[in-house]
């Protein structure tokens, strides 16, 4: 019975080793633990973790071939939805996804989709690209805003349809939020997302760094002046948030989305490069998700001993289990329900220590989470050098303040609808820059939706 | 790759550069900034534009040679290319999009304060071609450090010096020759823009603010993406919070808050010495009181 095998363990780097470098924590699966760990899918008649995943990958087709030891072919297979499969593989919250519904998760363990995905990108890069077919010219001209995951997704399908892409990136390299914000130990830039970039230049994309699109063009420059039939903004949600308390201006306080700039992009952790990053002492990281996680684990790479600080309890955690076991095993320390109220400097206005109250969970709130209320007279002050805030991003209102009858919402996402379409005739719209930060996948395949609608609008 | 089609060398520590960047060159408005990434290495940094012109599709820029990566891009030769060169960033001054007919009557003074003259002439030039002509005052340690008083003469209404040592023009601070404009010579101003260093800035606005005069300063703080991604250039005007490079650069200097902005600026100086103290006192096995060690 292939349901007695139980999940086959990935490799990972030794907690202890890793917290002291930025390689990858996990190693992934070789061709043997990828066979043995295919097996155990059940190739259930209705998938339901093809209905659980964004872009509806054939799951258990592509899993089949793994076992036939055909990894070539469960590349196409995947590609045919999906042309990120090592990122994917690596970055996607599987457990609420296509392993969260997995029939072998009801009474034991899902069958490890992500990780043999990974796998499958993974071979694919060691062993030549997949085979993609790109249809003859069809004489449009396609302009995308951002390199990132919906930028990517984008721009592969329209060109795989024929059309004439250009991806503008604001940054000097392509990638978005997979190559600035991402840390290299969760996703490796040059190994993976240079290769995943490389693939979408393949098939004829264009990139060009350096273009801020609303600055150096205009979203009507480039329908206008520059011929593009159509344009598609997938351009993130790059504005940080800070909770405005007192002292947050002081020297050492600075936004997760500036810190994993600078390690991410910059390589500020390797002595080679100019950009500096702080590096030792103590770091608060102030927030419970993913990028929290990223930054907490970054600074502890860095020589900091690094604390999380989150105002609900660890069950209300937003990262995935796997970043929070992860950072645990590192040796980051989790100080659950507790407040910033302050920022305190010393007298030369450099981070001293964070002022925090002790919360309590209450009833629910609109998000179903119970509410965190502050315990009155428990305040306390964790010393540290440095303080993180994680709290979340929300879009860049740059080109939307550019562009004449571009609507938006009030938290500053473009107005789309469930294709892509924006209030502005020919510009199409996915991603962060609508939902407001979300998933690398849900980005992907409002990338991918938004071509198909692309398509539509440029045949008519 | 941008290759830097001129490089001139204005005095022994400032260097002025003209890129190919057409993209940039056909955009900029006076005002705005770029931001430069010589090498493969090299930190994303913000330089102001001293000029641009979209028919040659060449843009400008003025870099004083103080820290490590703009010693790197001083070094960069004629005909060589750099990296990156993004841009234009932030926001256009506020006159470019004020009302011509109103604008025609508005007295504007300038005061630009040692590499500042640099950003300062696109602005004074613009005005002239637009048929005003704006006063300048030009500051500078002595006048083997002053930089630009030619080319702002050409542009200027009245172009005025002022050197600490009086090795040019007047000697003493450009506040002090501010004041003696307003109140000896009995000039008159709507208008006052400050650009330079912000010790400079900050007691421009203080002499504006003595005579009622509203007063435009250009911040130019830490930043990495310049796009509004990081927030490193947080400034706080009129108690509230603003990303300099995204909301400015350009504020209402009466409402700047440039003590913090100066403590900001020396943000990574600050941390990298605390980074030393503590690995020294963790190598000594000293038992730090106030808790750094922990």
């Amino acid at each position: 019975m292939a349901n007695k095998i139980p999940r086959v363990p990935v490799r990972e780097q030794d907690p202890k080793v890793r917290a002291t470098n930025f390689e990858e924590v996990c190693y992934g699966y070789n061709l043997e633990e990828a066979q043995l760990e295919a097996s155990r899918c059940l190739h259930c008649k209705n998938p339901r973790c093809v209905a659980h995943c964004p872009v509806s990958i054939r799951i258990p087709d592509f899993i089949e071939q793994i076992t036939k030891g055909d990894i070539a072919r469960a590349a196409e297979i995947i590609s045919e939805d999906s042309l990120l499969a090592s990122v994917c593989g690596r970055v996607c919250p599987q457990e609420n996804q296509c392993e969260g519904s997995c029939i072998l998760g009801v009474k034991g363990e899902s069958v490890a989709i992500g990780k043999l995905e990974r796998f499958v990108g993974d071979w694919s890069h060691a062993n030549g690209a997949t085979k993609v077919n790109v249809a003859p010219s069809n004489g449009k001209r396609v302009a995308v805003i951002g390199s990132g995951p919906a930028g990517l997704a984008c721009a592969a399908d329209l060109a795989k349809a024929g059309c004439e892409v250009k991806i503008f990136e604001a940054l000097h390299k392509a990638g978005g939020v997979l190559v600035y914000g991402i840390p290299e130990f969760r996703l490796p830039k040059d190994k993976i997302m240079a290769k995943e970039v490389e693939k979408v230049k393949a098939l004829g994309v264009d990139i060009e760094t350096d273009v801020i699109v609303g600055r150096t063009v205009t979203i009507d420059s480039l329908l206008d002046n520059e011929g593009y039939d159509a344009v598609f903004i997938g351009s993130g949600a790059g504005l940080p948030m800070f909770m405005g308390i007192p002292g947050e201006n002081l020297n050492g306080v600075v936004s997760a989305n500036e810190f994993l700039t600078r390690a991410n992009l910059m390589h500020a952790y390797d002595p080679e490069y100019d950009t500096p990053i702080f590096k030792g002492g103590r770091t608060v990281v102030v927030g419970g998700g993913n990028v929290a996680m990223d930054a907490v684990r970054t600074a502890k790479r860095l020589g900091s001993d690094a604390f999380i600080v989150y105002r609900r309890s660890e069950e209300e955690l937003p990262a995935r289990k796997e970043e929070v076991h992860h950072a645990k095993e590192e040796g980051i320390e989790f100080r659950m329900l507790c407040n910033p109220l302050e920022i305190i400097g010393d007298e030369n206005g450099v981070v001293r220590s964070v002022k925090c109250i002790r919360m309590e969970l209450g009833e629910p709130d609109e998000s179903g989470r119970r509410r965190p209320i502050p315990v009155e007279g428990s305040e306390f002050e964790i010393e540290c050098d440095q303080v993180i805030m994680a709290l979340g991003t929300s879009p860049n209102p740059l080109i939307a303040s550019t562009t004449q009858g571009l609507e938006t919402t009030r938290r500053g996402g473009i107005v789309a609808n469930e294709v892509g379409a924006t209030s502005r005739k020919g510009v199409f719209a996915g991603g962060d820059a609508v939902t407001g930060a979300a998933t690398v996948i849900l980005a992907m395949g409002a990338g991918r939706q938004a071509a198909k609608a692309i398509l539509e609008y440029l045949a008519e | 790759m941008f290759k830097i089609l001129e490089k001139k060398q204005l005095t022994t520590d400032i260097t002025l550069m003209r890129i190919d960047a057409p993209r940039v060159a056909a955009a900029a408005k006076p005002g705005q900034f770029v931001i430069v990434r010589v090498d493969e290495k090299g930190e994303r940094i913000p330089l102001t534009i001293a000029d641009y012109d979209a028919a040659q599709g060449s843009v400008t820029i003025v870099i004083q040679a103080i820290g490590s990566s703009t010693k790197k891009l001083c070094a960069y030769a004629e005909g060589d290319s750099i990296c990156d060169f993004a841009g234009p960033l932030g926001h256009p001054s506020e006159f470019v999009a004020e009302d011509p007919a109103a604008l025609a009557d508005k007295r504007f003074l300038f005061v630009a304060g040692g590499v500042g003259a640099a950003p300062v002439y696109p602005q004074v030039k613009w005005l002239s071609e637009h048929g005003i002509k704006a006063d300048v005052i030009i500051g500078a340690k002595n006048a083997e450090t002053m930089i630009m008083a030619d080319q702002m003469r050409a542009v200027a209404g009245n172009l005025y010096i002022a050197t600490d040592d009086g090795s040019a023009g007047y000697k003493g601070l450009v506040t002090g020759l501010m004041s003696e404009l307003i109140e000896k010579e009995g000039k008159q101003y709507d208008q006052v823009v400050a650009i330079g260093p912000l010790i400079m800035m900050k007691f421009v606005a203080l002499t504006a603010g003595k005579y009622s005069l509203p007063i435009i300063v250009s911040m130019n703080p830490l930043m990495v993406d310049g796009t509004g991604m990081c927030g490193a250039c947080r400034v706080t005007v009129d108690g509230k919070t603003r990303f300099a490079c995204v909301e400015g650069p350009e504020f209402d200097g009466s409402k700047v808050d440039f003590d913090e902005a100066m403590r900001r600026s020396r943000q990574y100086r600050d941390l990298e010495e605390r980074a030393r103290k503590i690995a020294e006192e963790r190598a000594a096995g000293h038992k730090c009181k106030i808790g750094l060690d922990k």
